[in-house]
């Protein structure tokens, strides 16, 4: 390890940094814009100057960048210079000159890298008398709010737009001191990661356009750390609560999982839980009712009925697992279809079974070669898709490093890999939005997708069954894609449910199992429809079909149905005559719809905004997210609720719980598969220096006065039994442990920058390791058998249409969707077919096509593609207002 | 300490002393009073003096007040809520303010904070109530239709927000918007 010295005090830093972040990770405060940890150096902004001396006896030094410089063994530099101190000062100065007077209307006051560094550097008042710069702002759709005029082209947002999420249609225009970001033309940004905007740009001039429908400071929300619900990938967010709703949505860095990025759904898909068709009152029928009166009611029908339970995947393990005790774990029926139950045993049987090591997302960002079968990555797990995108830049920068050239040097590393990118291969139905990325692509049904899959698991390893009758074209691109994994470190198979085949996901298993022989580090990806449904399936429970049956032939008259609509997973008239059958239908959710609109009793649910709970995300990663306010009203979480009933239902087991730890120990301790999910966080009783954790920072106002219109004497504020964390702004105000840091904030830093302080070094593991725990490693020494039942050639049938789901980004998850901002991004309803079938059918683009799918009829327009296999047919995924069917499934259709 | 001063009586040193303060007391009866007859007569207080907060209005009769916090923020004992929120053509203003000078300490660093001058103390110190809650002033209690001390100051003359009235470079010291389209020097 070189030793370098600062301001003549010897430091022992690692070798490979810029002096930059070896400065920020030893603590100093040095000012930056362009450099940012994810995005790499560039130089640009003339921010972090310092003095470099030659040796002991240089007392002049020279100013550099400390973002373009390496680490050197015996380096001397100085960061306090007053030469170095002073053109620090001075750059912010003349960025400063334009900036307009606005922090009082800008939301990113408070929160602002500007304004930080502009205090650190000292620059206090305006000397330029000029006139300032204006420009035209555009509209950006629903997510982000732009203003220009803000703008100190430091050029991250194009950086991070275009050169690491892949976007297109953000650019910087006009030149030298006219520069302008923006879109060609007003317009929503394309990007599904283009929340992130908010969070890279240092200033104000990308902004969260839903923080502004109710904007609240940084300094004034209640904070909690949370976990995304809106897919299976569980990336750690920061929840922000003021006047009793959600407002904001911001990372949480976690090294292993998503790091410094969410996406768009993550981030904006919060509103749902401020929606007005949130359920904040329990309900007898339609009638409201208190919290005494419901449980009674619910006790008695439990007592009387023959119940059974219909957990979900959106729900944590805790209300999952209280659940299935209140109702016996024979009568705990999983709430999602039949197909995508056995896909979740599926994957648990792969990752479990099977050798090869499932990564986490910062994995899959350094695998060398990707091969994705039948996943539409940017609109199932976007995190994934981002991840894979960086992934291809890992083979060309072995070039950079060949060069001897820093990889965070990322002009001079992009100037020498231009176009090349790493062998990355996608087989899918439907075009994805990483085909501009991918070495080769290949369009086929999902059983195709398998063949072609099982034919490469054939070519890494001849005891895996060859695939029959293949056609040579199909032979040849197995060849390649065989030989790019075989030549690779890393090697990453990324599949899922998303395409509803078990055979994709077995030729993904035995590629990987393959691959692992050759190269220990191979992996295997797999992703799952929800937030928690690899948590429900590690749990055990029974199909939904037989809680349908179960009722339907009399043995149970009375269900329980938990945060699920059933009317998402089971074809409606089913669903409709099985809750016509029952005698009681008791739902606890927070939101309205079908299922509730049937409902015989409603208990209101918290979000996870107001809830406390545990998630099991597809890597088999536990993390917890915690209530971040307490909900005025009767909402509480499921598993509180159960805990009530059982009181009053004499349950002796269940009454035994008092509050969130015991049930997680019970759930330690009782599930075989989830042992160890009660050590993902501190327990409730941790404190550091008797101290809880605040929830607020220490400026956030209006204590005395929030209320007072309600009544002047300030209520107590509400304790909270669950977790070490405090309602409250008084408590510990050093770094907590890393899986419950409720916001990073440290002095001088208000804005996400200050995450730098509670990293061990900049870019990686935050203090004391990330949070979340794997509860899934695979079985190394195992050989779990290859997987030899390889489908038929797909061949299309007359009348026919071999209908697969297309999952949307914005508009497949059911809660995401219930908010204004991602409802204004989600397709219409559409039934997409090749453009030689249309010509068969006489259909025109927008034509309305009627057909049937085991007995659904469905009435949609017609969208006419050329990359979707003939005879197969996309129906989007879980769009609100289409009817369910279990898909794939063959569509009939009438000439 | 000096003991004789204990012991000594004080007939035989302090006479002189008891005299002229009683001489002193009979010569007020000749100067002018300093009590008054409140609240028949008002107090004259200072334009400095740091009474009731109003909210004020800019010379055009907009709200000053833009919602940026920061009073909120400044408050030592956190006495004042509000909500920001804007009109349709992107002016803030504040969807309610509440202060509860119950909780007051009239501290004026709220006023210190406020970039736009729209909070300020006034020489008004005539709040008693009987009841508590009625020390709770909502925005209709605050606001009045002048601009206090600080006549003439426009906030979104200098802002380089665009709101009703004002587009782009219109401000103060703003040159008008760039044609992103000419790359002419």
């Amino acid at each position: 390890m070189p030793t370098i010295y600062i301001d003549n005090k010897p430091y022992e830093v690692k070798s490979g940094k810029n002096l930059l972040e070896t400065c920020l990770s030893l603590g100093f405060d040095l000012p930056y814009f362009c450099w940012h940890p994810a995005l790499g150096s560039v130089g640009a902004c003339r921010q972090c100057a310092v003095k470099v001396y030659k040796d002991e006896d240089d007392k002049k030094g020279r100013l550099i960048m400390s973002c373009m410089e390496p680490v050197n063994d015996k380096q001397r530099i100085s960061v306090a210079d007053p030469e170095a101190s002073e053109f620090r000062a001075n750059v912010i100065e003349w960025l400063m000159t334009n900036h307009p007077h606005d922090c009082a209307v800008c939301d990113e006051g408070g929160s602002c890298h500007l304004q930080d560094m502009t205090v650190m550097t000292g620059h206090a008042y305006r000397r330029f008398r000029y006139d300032k710069r204006t420009y035209r702002n555009q509209d950006l759709g629903p997510f982000l709010n732009h203003e220009m005029n803000r703008c100190i082209q430091c050029y991250r947002c194009v950086r991070y737009y275009r050169d690491y999420a892949g976007g297109h249609d953000l650019e910087a225009f006009a030149s030298k001191n006219n520069v302008y970001f923006g879109r060609a033309e007003d317009g929503p940004l394309e990007s599904e990661f283009s929340g992130n905007l908010a969070e890279i740009c240092p200033t104000g001039v990308f902004t969260d356009k839903t923080l502004k429908q109710h904007y609240t400071r940084k300094w004034d929300l209640t904070m909690a750390p949370s976990v995304c619900q809106h897919c299976s990938l569980g990336c750690n967010t920061i929840a922000g609560e003021r006047y009793g709703e959600l407002r904001l949505i911001s990372n949480r860095y976690n090294g292993e999982v998503n790091g410094y990025f969410l996406c768009d759904r993550g981030r904006f898909g919060y509103e749902f839980t401020n929606s007005e068709d949130r359920i904040r009152q329990p309900f007898i029928g339609r009638k409201p009712v208190d919290r005494t009166a419901i449980l009674h009611e619910v006790a008695q029908a439990v007592k009387d009925g023959k119940v059974i339970g219909v957990g979900s995947p959106r729900a944590s393990l805790q209300s999952n697992f209280a659940l299935k005790k209140l109702v016996g774990e024979d009568h705990f029926y999983h709430g999602v279809s039949d197909n995508e139950h056995d896909l979740a045993e599926l994957v648990i049987k792969v990752l479990k079974e099977g050798p090869a090591r499932t990564p986490s997302l910062h994995e899959v960002e350094k695998a060398d070669a990707v091969f994705i079968l039948g996943e539409d990555l940017i609109n199932t797990a976007p995190m994934l898709g981002l991840a894979v995108r960086q992934s291809v830049k890992q083979q060309p920068m072995k070039q950079v490093t060949n060069a001897h050239i820093p990889a965070w040097h990322d002009a001079a590393a992009r100037e020498l890999m231009q176009d090349s990118k790493g062998p990355l291969f996608i087989a899918t139905v439907n075009t994805t939005k990483l085909d501009d990325i991918a070495t080769q692509t290949y369009r086929a049904a999902p059983d195709e997708v398998a063949r072609l899959g099982f034919a490469v698991a054939n070519l890494l390893d001849p005891t895996v069954p060859p695939v029959k009758n293949l056609p040579k074209e199909i032979q040849q691109l197995a060849g390649e894609i065989a030989k790019a994994l075989s030549e690779a470190e890393r090697p990453v198979i990324i599949s899922g449910a998303s395409c509803e085949s078990q055979s994709v996901i077995k030729a993904a298993a035995n590629i990987a199992w393959a691959l692992q022989k050759k190269t220990a580090q191979a992996g295997i990806v797999l992703t799952l429809p929800e937030c928690n449904s690899l948590g429900l399936a590690m749990m055990g429970g029974h199909r939904l079909n037989s809680a349908f049956d179960c009722v339907l032939n009399g043995h149970c008259d009375t269900v329980i149905i938990m945060e699920n609509d059933l009317y998402r997973h089971g074809k409606a008239s089913v669903v409709n005559e099985f809750l016509m059958k029952c005698k009681k239908v008791i739902v606890f959710d927070h939101i309205v719809h079908a299922t509730i609109e049937k409902a015989h009793m409603v208990m209101p649910a918290g979000t996870f905004a107001e809830s406390d709970g545990t998630l099991v995300n597809n890597e088999g990663r536990a993390q917890r997210f915690f209530q971040v306010f307490e909900a005025t009203d009767a909402v509480q979480e499921s598993w509180r609720w159960i805990l009530q009933l059982a009181a009053l239902t004499g349950n002796q087991k269940i009454t035994a719980w008092k509050n969130f730890e015991d049930l997680t120990e019970a759930i330690a301790k009782e599930e075989k598969l989830l042992a160890g999910v009660e050590r993902v966080t501190p327990s409730a009783a941790y404190r550091v220096a008797g101290q809880k954790i605040p929830r607020e920072p220490h400026r956030y106002s209006g204590r005395t006065a929030m209320l007072a219109n309600i009544s002047v004497s300030e209520p107590k504020p509400p304790v909270d039994p669950d977790s070490p964390l405090s309602y409250t702004m008084e408590g510990f105000r050093g770094l907590p442990p890393s899986s419950v840091i409720p916001f990073f904030w440290s002095p001088g830093w208000n804005s996400v920058q200050s995450v730098n302080k509670y990293q061990d070094e900049v870019g990686a593991s935050l203090r004391g390791g990330d949070p979340g725990l794997r509860l899934i490693e695979p079985h190394l020494n195992g050989r779990a058998p290859y997987f030899t039942q390889i489908p038929e050639i797909f061949t299309p049938m007359k009348d026919h249409l071999w209908t697969v789901p297309l999952h949307h980004i914005f508009g497949s998850e059911e809660l995401s969707v219930r908010g204004d901002a991602i409802a204004k991004r989600a397709p219409g309803h559409y039934v997409m077919i090749n453009v030689d079938d249309a010509v068969q059918l006489k259909l025109a683009e927008g034509q309305n096509f009627e057909f049937e799918i085991e007995g659904q009829p469905y009435r949609l327009p017609v969208t006419i593609s050329t990359s979707i296999p003939r005879g197969v047919a996309g129906l989007p995924y879980g769009l609100p207002g289409l009817p369910f069917v279990d898909l794939p499934a063959w569509a009939i259709f009438k000439k | 300490m000096d003991n004789r001063l204990l012991t000594m009586d004080i007939t035989e040193t302090n006479m002189f002393s008891i005299i002229q303060s009683m001489w002193l007391t009979f010569l007020h009866m000749f100067h002018k009073r300093e009590t008054i007859q409140y609240p028949e007569e008002k107090v004259k207080l200072t334009t400095r003096w740091r009474g009731r907060i109003v909210l004020t209005r800019d010379p055009d009769m907009g709200e000053r007040c833009v919602g940026c916090y920061l009073c909120a923020a400044a408050c030592p004992v956190d006495c004042i809520s509000l909500q920001a929120t804007e009109d349709e053509h992107g002016r803030r203003y504040p969807e309610f303010f509440r202060i509860n000078f119950s909780r007051c300490i009239f501290c004026g660093y709220c006023e210190e904070a406020c970039p736009t001058y729209a909070i300020q103390l006034i020489p008004d110190f005539e709040m008693g109530e009987y009841n508590r809650q009625n020390l709770v002033y909502e925005k209709k209690d605050l606001l009045i239709d002048g601009q206090g001390k600080y006549p003439g100051y426009n906030y979104y003359k200098v802002a380089g927000l665009a709101i009703g009235g004002k587009d782009k470079g219109e401000a103060e010291h703003e040159s008008p918007p760039v044609d992103v389209k000419s790359l002419l020097p």
